[in-house]
């Protein structure tokens, strides 16, 4: 399969590994990967903040640019959650536009979700081997997307990975894009409580397959003082693969 | 921008300090019994000056250790008995049921004025007045009218949500009628002079400390924290309420157009006494809680307490149909049916109807990580949580609260605990989208997103901000010495201070800065031809 890769913004800039661990595993399944250049933002922080027309103007692009994609794949569930619950939105009444972004929501998967529910790989027959004990941060948008528990399903599916849920798993982290900046104190508040869950988690990894998440909780934990290491569920199934060396760097505690 | 619990507070006069704190109101300290919980306390916070500036109060809220807990714990216990009763009754079809519900709502919203005009007829055929209501002054004039015609001094009152919307209380005590909140959280709050903060769980907020010193300091029984005693106590006071009053009052869960029938589900049986035993009932009952037939109360019970409390029905399931026949030993002389509007009948606009199939459960408040944090006093309305962020600005109007669409982070929990599939962070974001089309939002915000989005339309400026952003934080990060070295694609440094908006993050968390190389530069290296 030809798999087009959106990276989004923010693991673009700030967790390229991430979008490294992607490729890697893609190709070394046997897929190639694409990377149309012309992508920038699929315009969610617009559409969440009431910006339509300019969330449909940035939207408008997104179509063209993987339109001619077989199918898209992206590291992050919110911004394919805005490909698949809202581009359609913005496009209502308007029937081509309507038909050309159905066809983008149609092909567009988070990772985990396409390794899970498209490929239907199983790591274990791969001999995936990986040490260590980690919980797992369960992002807002996949609940939209329907994926529930393709993540640890996957990390079950590798050898030596020891996994303890999280207290109030499904509990927003306190992101919520601008909500972080516009309301800091209940925001802030939010993430401690996530803080303090994944301390009782006892685990010293964090698996956090959300940019926008990781950052807050990551934040967080160094500014409470809390030494654990967060990745991406593609970092760690290269990394079990053999195809990325290991980077546990916890988020405090090293200086 | 937040008080530490040690600072004394600007306003000392609106502080309301709830047990044992100094008599000035001046500080806050733990307090001995552990009844610090404190709120701002203007008058009625639930009726607050407007528009409504919700950061002050959240932000105290965050500070309220008992509040965290309790709510906290109430809420996580709540949600968590939704989830297990629902999937094992429900099992894989939760989801298809809630859309059925829904569907039933919206198929009686749709043609709410032809279900109407049905349950208008046949109520009045079983003998009950139905009254109409455009707004809350209506419905509480015609209430008080009620009571004056039959010469009432005591009224017993079971919970009722509308009846806190119209503040009908108030006014009922301003003519010298003394009214009686008998649900034991609403009784607890109306002793304590306190309000309600949750749509189900009245005094969430509260535990049984501060109800055990409410009873002491104004009932003037001995002091205990025994749930069971506590429950017999305001039992053997409400009985003596209940023996003398002349008019009961309750809301309406569902009223059933079929057979102009009105059902309230209740837990503690004083829906029942307040209903049948005064001689005139009074019920006030929002235009959207009809439903076309008796046959669809049997969704609607099988969903209303599991997603409120996890139980499989209310202690309670009364339905009402007319007064008491000639032949009947029980029930009220008369019964009166208020149906109030106040701003219902706008939000049946297309956009927003299927707001109005919310059936109260509070599954959503339960479920929502904003609430948990906040409590429902912050929200400054008497619907508080995910449904009332909706609904308060709808009832009330956007300019007013132009903080409760915004105040969420789209999690989306409330949506996938909704009985009847009100999709809420959509309608959410459709009032977001009100407010930068009526303009309400501020100038300079609305400018930066213009900017933001223009930026991110092409790819140069797209790089250029993306470049823009590793070089400043990384610099800030190289002056404070954090930034680690390895790998080009991960190692990272942190700012734990910075200025402008940026700086909201910085004083909650610290921002990680980008890694030295981007995706885009390995992948130009590693796969660009």
């Amino acid at each position: 399969m030809k798999v087009a890769l959106f990276i989004t913004c923010l693991t673009d800039t700030f967790y390229p590994r991430t979008g490294i661990a992607v490729v890697k595993v893609m190709e070394k399944l046997g897929h190639s990967v694409e990377f149309p250049q012309g992508q920038t933002c699929c315009g969610q922080p617009m559409f969440n903040n009431g910006f339509h027309d300019e969330a449909r103007e940035l939207a408008r692009r997104m179509i063209e640019v993987f339109e001619a994609s077989e199918v898209v794949v992206t590291p992050s569930g919110s911004c394919a959650a805005m490909i698949r619950e809202n581009f359609h939105e913005l496009f209502h009444g308007d029937p081509q536009w309507e038909k050309r972004s159905s066809a983008l929501a149609a092909k567009t998967y988070d990772f985990v979700e396409f390794l899970v529910k498209v490929l239907k790989v199983d790591l274990k027959q791969l001999g995936a081997q990986w040490d260590g004990h980690v919980t797992y941060h369960y992002s807002c948008h996949l609940r939209g997307l329907g994926v529930t528990n393709e993540t640890p399903v996957v990390l079950s599916q590798i050898n030596g990975v020891k996994y303890t849920p999280l207290e109030k798993m499904d509990q927003c982290c306190g992101f919520g894009g601008t909500f972080a900046i516009k309301y800091p104190q209940i925001s802030g508040t939010m993430s401690r409580d996530k803080v303090e869950c994944i301390s009782r988690s006892g685990a010293p990894i964090v698996v956090s397959n959300d940019a926008g998440c990781t950052m807050n909780i990551a934040g967080s934990c160094r500014r409470e003082n809390k030494p654990v290491a967060f990745k991406h569920a593609a970092e760690l199934i290269a990394e079990s693969m053999g195809l990325l060396d290991r980077h546990d760097d916890p988020v405090c505690g090293t200086e | 921008m937040t008080t530490t619990p040690q600072q004394p507070l600007k306003n000392a006069k609106d502080v309301k300090i709830h047990e044992g704190a100094p008599s000035d109101g001046s500080s806050f300290g733990a307090l001995p019994g552990g009844g610090n919980i404190m709120e701002i306390h203007d008058g009625n916070p639930l009726a607050p000056p407007l528009p409504y500036d919700l950061s002050p109060k959240a932000n105290l809220a965050t500070q309220d250790p008992h509040l965290q807990k309790f709510v906290n714990q109430a809420t996580v216990a709540r949600d968590g008995n939704r989830k297990k009763v629902c999937l094992e009754v429900f099992g894989d079809n939760y989801t298809r049921f809630k859309e059925l519900a829904g569907s039933i709502k919206q198929h009686t919203l749709d043609h709410l004025d032809y279900y109407l005009e049905q349950f208008i007829d046949n109520a009045t055929a079983a003998g009950t007045k139905v009254h109409f209501a455009k707004d809350a002054a209506e419905a509480n004039a015609i209430c008080v009218q009620i009571a004056l015609e039959n010469k009432v001094k005591l009224v017993v009152k079971s919970k009722s949500m509308v009846t806190e919307e119209t503040h009908l209380v108030p006014e009922l005590e301003a003519l010298g009628i003394e009214a009686v909140e008998t649900d034991l959280g609403e009784y607890i709050l109306q002793i304590d002079h306190d309000y309600p903060s949750h749509i189900v769980t009245p005094m969430i907020h509260k535990d049984r400390v501060a109800t055990a010193k409410a009873f002491q300091r104004v009932l003037g029984v001995a002091y205990t924290e025994e749930p069971a005693e506590l429950a017999q106590i305001a039992r053997n006071h409400l009985r003596q309420k209940y023996r003398k009053a002349d008019m009961g009052m309750s809301g309406g869960n569902f009223a059933v157009a079929e057979t102009g029938s009105l059902v309230i589900c209740t837990n503690e049986g004083n829906g029942r006494l307040s209903t049948s035993a005064p001689r005139v009932h009074v019920a006030f009952v929002g235009i959207e809680k009809l439903i076309p037939r008796r046959e669809h109360l049997s969704v609607f019970l099988k969903l209303l307490a599991r997603s409120s409390t996890g139980q499989p029905l209310t202690v309670y399931t009364h339905i009402m149909t007319g007064p008491k026949r000639a032949a009947e030993p029980d029930g009220p002389e008369q019964m009166h049916v208020i149906l109030v509007d106040n701003g219902r009948t706008e939000a049946l606009r297309a956009e927003t109807r299927e707001m109005l199939r919310c059936i109260r459960c509070g599954a959503c408040l339960n479920a929502c990580p904003v609430y948990r944090k906040i409590g429902g006093h912050a929200y400054g309305a008497v619907y508080s949580g995910p449904i009332g962020a909706i609904l308060t600005p709808m009832l009330k109007g956007l300019e007013n609260y132009p903080d409760l669409p915004n105040a969420s982070s789209l999690c989306g929990a409330c949506y996938e605990a909704c009985p009847v599939r009100i999709n809420i962070p959509k309608y959410l974001i459709q009032l977001r989208k009100d407010m930068v089309t009526r303009k309400i939002s501020n100038p300079i915000e609305r400018l930066i997103y213009r900017a933001w989005a223009r930026s991110l339309v092409y790819l140069w400026t797209y790089r250029m901000a993306g470049w823009g952003q590793k070089i400043v934080f990384r610099a800030k990060s190289r002056m404070s010495g954090t930034m680690g070295k390895g790998d080009p694609y991960s190692a990272r440094g942190w700012v734990s201070s910075f200025p402008g908006p940026v700086g909201a993050w910085t004083g909650q968390r610290d921002m990680p800065t980008p890694p030295a190389k981007s995706f885009r530069a390995w992948w130009d290296e590693t796969h660009r031809k």
